[in-house]
């Protein structure tokens, strides 16, 4: 099933050329080539990952890498410290809700002073658009962003996009309808970004009062019929619907969510018979998507997901350590 | 102290279609004669060196008492709104209106409704008579109709004008941007631009039946503009305003999160923007004013949806008014309605026109030195402009607050 599309070395720019950014604070900043780029160095990791018991590489040894979560995560920040651990770093965990955040603390004067604790990487998650960017601002080292309100969350549309290439075989060129809650969704954005870049066919299914305005700007179709819009799609993901947007405000019940924009069998079918089923969990099984749905042996692609998290996570922080680092090439 | 007369002699007066040559004598405080023949003994001769000579200009609705801001800006009045306090109590308005004499005038606008609540009436009346020149609904609009309706015919009956901001607070709830691509790009939380149009349509309905006089302290949008033309036409008590931001920005300046461009009412549509300079020049918009609300770093280097909205507009009035003159979108003349005349018409002052008998609040202008906006360079007590390093041109280069020479 799975097709290697790894390109040569050679095919990229030499050294830092082929990745030129300080942070990643977002898609919207990176190149097709910038992408590929990354979800090769992925493919590395994720046959270290399978490779037994020692799944160790000591590139990282001595850098201390600070994830501060500003917002409440368990895979995520889970993903991020297993990646930095497997590459030697030194990681350690911030959580708001043990932070002096809660005690009146800017955020400004917070990553002032995680900055002064010398980190060598912060992977940073905040619940405000632009957030990560700001305290990128400010800081010495490279920032990663974890996700920051619904603007962007780069790392999830990367290891999005590595799970379509490698159960695809390719990730250009297909048709990819994106369900549910858009309009919170930064995930959702990070990957129209990211797939309309690499040259797919992106679709918005959302029932009009979770769709972005203007969405069509960013260069996708947008369908409320979640039949129609899930018409001969190579890629089906599903977003999280959060409990608060189904309590009359956006939505009239769960219920109703499920009968109008729920992923069942049945829907599934106006899909290509071998469409894959995404979702970025943590899911709302019986809401957004049923169980027979998720759990598919061959359709759903859910824990490759998350397994892939670990591979593009480590890619980045490799790839964003460099310079400090001293690669050669990397100046 | 005793004035000496002062004769400010070959300036270009701002008085009629064009700047016209001639020379403008003040005498107890007020203005004394235009083209004098006679000069008193003693009088004090100022060269304008062929500078305009215009009314100092009246900021209506500002924020805060930024007196170094108003100075530079050639601002001699300001109409200041009543959210600081707030200002719904005779003694808060009486304090405020004794802010910045003698060189700096603060004319407070009363809150209509008591802790700007948008429940029960403020008191209008005494409050008048504390100094009050005009009724205020503050940063955001009176949602209850039944309210506003009362606000509206109880301060007519005073003779004040109530000046209001038109943004439906349903629509708005929890937005930081106006709906578009630039806010979905960013995830920012958006309302449409209908908001504001919506607000003035309700509030026109009820200008309509009460006879009430209003102004719009900021109209943003096509049909907002729109209606406040129809209502007009219709010769219904309607003036409305705007600040050069929506004259000359649209929401991509919101681009990389800036949050010295998070106003209220939001940035707007690259179109919006078009059809307030087109209101600007054909009378639609009747004031320009500042929305001065200096913001320190405490309440602006946050991210973008926790910021608070609000530009140090003061200083950058004179020279992007000047923007619109420059690109011939009005005269010199109107463009001291819109800065001086209008607001002093509806605060009822005595002020800014030149004209004999009128305050001698005086400005010279140097319409043509180039300089540049500069953040970190204001005399404001904060930079928040969203016109960072922007170049513009003209700048107030002397000023007279009822003779009384500030700088």
């Amino acid at each position: 099933m799975t097709t290697s599309t790894t390109r040569p070395a050679s095919d990229y720019p030499p050294g830092g050329d082929a990745f030129r950014h300080r942070h990643l604070i977002g898609i919207a900043q990176l190149t097709p080539w910038e992408i590929s780029y990354v979800l090769d160095a992925a493919e590395e990791w994720v046959d270290l990952n399978r490779s037994g018991a020692a799944k160790h590489d000591d590139r990282l040894a001595g850098l201390t890498i600070i994830n501060a979560f500003f917002e409440n995560s368990t895979r995520t920040l889970l993903s991020f410290e297993i990646a930095g651990k497997r590459l030697g770093a030194d990681v350690v965990n911030m959580h708001a809700a043990q932070s002096s955040v809660k005690k009146g603390e800017t955020l400004i004067d917070t990553a002032m002073t995680l900055n002064a604790m010398r980190a060598d990487a912060m992977v940073i998650r905040h619940g405000s658009s632009g957030a990560v960017q700001l305290i990128a601002d400010k800081v010495d080292c490279p920032v990663l962003n974890a996700g920051d309100g619904r603007h962007e969350h780069p790392t999830q549309a990367l290891l999005d996009a590595l799970t379509i290439r490698r159960r695809k075989g390719k990730v250009e060129g297909l048709t990819v309808a994106i369900c549910g809650d858009v309009l919170h969704s930064r995930v959702a954005r990070s990957n129209i970004l990211a797939l309309t870049l690499l040259g797919n066919e992106v679709r918005v299914v959302a029932p009009p009062t979770l769709t972005p305005p203007a969405i069509d700007r960013m260069h996708v179709t947008t369908f409320t019929d979640m039949d129609e819009g899930l018409k001969d799609a190579d890629v089906v993901m599903m977003l999280r619907l959060q409990n608060e947007r189904m309590d009359g405000a956006y939505l009239p019940s769960a219920r109703e969510y499920h009968a109008l924009y729920g992923l069942t069998p049945k829907r599934l079918e106006k899909a290509q018979p071998d469409a894959i089923v995404m979702h970025p969990g943590p899911m709302n099984r019986g809401v957004e998507i049923d169980s027979s749905v998720a759990d598919h042996p061959t359709r759903s692609t859910i824990t490759e997901q998350v397994e892939m998290g670990v591979a593009v996570r480590m890619a980045c922080l490799d790839i964003l350590t460099r310079r400090q680092r001293g690669v050669a090439g990397w100046n | 102290m005793e004035l000496k007369p002062l004769l400010i002699a070959n300036a270009q007066l701002i008085d009629g279609d064009k700047p016209r040559p001639g020379s403008l004598l003040v005498a107890d405080g007020r203005i004394a004669a235009l083209d004098p023949t006679e000069i008193p003994d003693g009088t004090e001769t100022v060269d304008a060196k062929g500078q305009w000579l215009a009314p100092g200009i009246i900021d209506l609705g500002v924020f805060a008492t930024d007196k170094p801001a108003f100075h530079f800006g050639g601002i001699t009045r300001a109409a200041l709104m009543p959210d600081a306090g707030p200002l719904d109590h005779p003694g808060l308005v009486e304090r405020a209106a004794k802010g910045g004499k003698p060189d700096l005038w603060v004319h407070p606008l009363a809150a209509a409704t008591k802790g700007l609540a948008g429940k029960e009436l403020a008191e209008i009346g005494l409050m008048k008579s504390a100094g009050a020149r005009a009724v205020a609904t503050g940063r955001s609009r009176i949602a209850d109709s039944g309210v506003m309706r009362r606000v509206l015919a109880y301060a007519a009956s005073l003779g004040l004008v109530t000046i209001i901001h038109a943004e439906d607070e349903g629509l708005t709830a929890g937005a930081v941007a106006t709906d578009g691509e630039m806010a979905t790009r960013l995830g920012l939380a958006s309302a449409p631009a209908i908001a504001e149009a919506i607000a003035i349509a309700r509030d026109l309905a009820l200008v309509e039946e009460t006879g009430a006089p209003v102004h719009f302290r900021q109209v943003t949008t096509a049909r907002g503009l729109d209606l406040i033309r129809a209502a007009k036409a219709k010769g219904l008590p309607v003036l409305c305003g705007i600040t050069p931001a929506h004259l000359f920005l649209s929401d991509t300046a919101i681009g990389d999160f800036r949050t010295f461009a998070r106003l209220s009412p939001p940035l707007r549509s690259e179109d919006d923007r078009q059809a307030c300079l087109a209101a600007a020049a054909d009378g639609t918009i009747d004031v320009l004013s500042s929305g001065h609300d200096p913001r320190g770093p405490e309440d602006k280097r946050l991210p973008f949806a926790e910021a608070l909205p609000g530009m140090a507009g003061a200083e950058t009035l004179l020279a992007l008014g000047l923007n619109l003159v420059r690109d011939g979108l009005v005269t010199p003349s109107r463009l001291f309605d819109m800065l001086a005349a209008t607001p002093a018409c509806l605060l009822g002052l005595d002020a800014g026109r030149l004209k004999v008998g009128m305050e001698a609040d005086l400005i010279l202008i140097d319409d043509g030195t180039p300089w540049q906006v500069d953040a970190k360079k204001m005399a404001a007590y904060a930079g928040n402009t969203p016109f960072d390093g922007m170049p513009v041109q003209g700048r107030a280069t002397a000023m007279w607050k009822g003779g009384l020479r500030i700088r």
